[in-house]
């Protein structure tokens, strides 16, 4: 791998390693909690803050971390700071807490963070690590972000709750159920690839 | 009754892979062959029967009792991946005919968020141990339906004529979201 600046390393997670439009991580939070925009947004935080902290502590750690096993030693300090997030948001988002149910401890095994952990984190430095790990929240809670904000506006006409679009509106009810959620991410999927083919054949 | 209704909910209901998103990564990864899905249905099947019997044990005898809930997510994700570990020397020594058809799906199956969103899936229901062991046999069947539905699809995919960018994962959703669209049918199923 050739060196990066630490600009690279942060803006990597944003579009070229995208986690979810170009490494197909984490898809199943993607597609169960972007009914509603609140909810995606609380998911991507949430995610955000266990991939970074559990990033900051496997590249503290990393050397005293016997290789055979080193995957249990991370799903433990994951699960950690997952039960953290899960009980930090049952105690003061309550309402966010129930609507995503279960996906809060299904965090644990979003392949994003252990993927990162495996491939980066304990490999390279503490500070790259964290800019690395910041990058790749990003580009979660972006796809998150634009996955949900299509999946609101148009399954219920609003946005975080308000009402944005006319009386004439009419929702697409198929938006809010499992089914639109795989037809958007797909569709998305494909303009995402066909984005990436137009400008490298630019360069 | 009660028992039915859980089973028949889990296969074509409330499917993991089409209601709850769980399970995509292997269920978009291991369906581009018919052989290979069933063999990760079965195994998945499997795991998941174990998993609702053992996090059953764990949450109603050891994690209640001693009202040790929050350490549900750490205990369960340890406990799926020691199992997984566990039932795999267990086939290799038992029956190695079976071990060489699940191969390298069993490893797998630890990061399938299919196996840990049933033990909390399971766990948040309240359900009773007979509940919980037709609960997990029935997700587990509902995944093997819908991976070889998938599978079976995405063979006849092979020649049709797709557009360059939808080829792969993206023409995959899709074909799952008309797979989802379709499964909706069997909401009146279930009161």
């Amino acid at each position: 791998m050739p060196a990066r600046s630490i600009g690279q390393e942060f803006t990597k997670g944003l579009w070229s390693e995208n986690p979810v439009f170009r490494q197909l991580l984490g898809l199943c939070p993607t597609l169960a909690v972007t009914g509603w925009v609140i909810n995606g947004l609380a998911m991507g935080l949430a995610t955000s803050f266990v991939l970074i902290f559990s990033s900051l502590v496997v590249s503290i750690i990393k050397k005293l971390i016997p290789s055979q096993v080193r995957i249990a030693s991370y799903i433990v300090i994951i699960a950690t700071f997952v039960t953290v997030a899960d009980r930090f948001l049952a105690a003061y988002f309550p309402d966010i807490s129930k609507d995503l149910g279960p996906y809060v401890p299904l965090i644990v095994v979003n392949c994003i963070i252990l993927g990162r952990q495996e491939a980066f984190s304990s490999k390279n430095s503490v500070g790259r690590s964290l800019i690395d790990a910041l990058g790749m929240s990003s580009g979660f809670v972006l796809a998150l972000l634009v996955l949900s904000s299509i999946r609101e506006i148009l399954g219920s006409g609003t946005y975080l709750g308000h009402q944005v679009m006319g009386s004439w509106f009419k929702p697409w009810i198929i938006m809010i159920l499992p089914a639109g959620a795989f037809l958007a991410l797909g569709i998305l999927l494909g303009i995402a690839l066909q984005i990436e083919k137009k400008t490298k054949s630019r360069v | 009754m009660e028992l039915v209704a859980i089973f028949i909910s889990a296969i074509l209901v409330n499917n993991f892979v089409l209601y709850y998103f769980l399970g995509i990564c292997p269920f978009l990864g291991v369906s581009k062959k018919i052989d290979s899905a069933v063999s990760m249905g079965l195994a998945v099947t499997f795991v998941m029967t174990i998993t609702a019997v053992v996090s059953w044990a764990i949450n109603n005898w050891i994690l209640i009792p001693y009202g040790l809930d929050y350490l549900k997510i750490v205990s369960f994700i340890l406990v799926i991946a020691s199992l997984v570990q566990l039932v795999e020397m267990f086939i290799r020594k038992v029956s190695p005919p079976l071990y060489q058809a699940l191969g390298i799906y069993l490893p797998l199956i630890t990061t399938n968020c299919a196996i840990m969103g049933l033990a909390l899936l399971a766990a948040l229901r309240e359900y009773g141990f007979t509940e919980a062991v037709v609960f997990g046999i029935g997700s587990g069947l509902g995944f093997t339906l819908a991976i070889i539905l998938m599978a079976g699809i995405r063979e006849q995919l092979d020649l049709a004529d797709v557009p360059e960018p939808l080829k792969g994962a993206g023409i995959s959703l899709i074909v799952a979201g008309i797979m989802a669209l379709a499964f909706m049918g069997f909401i009146g199923m279930i009161k």
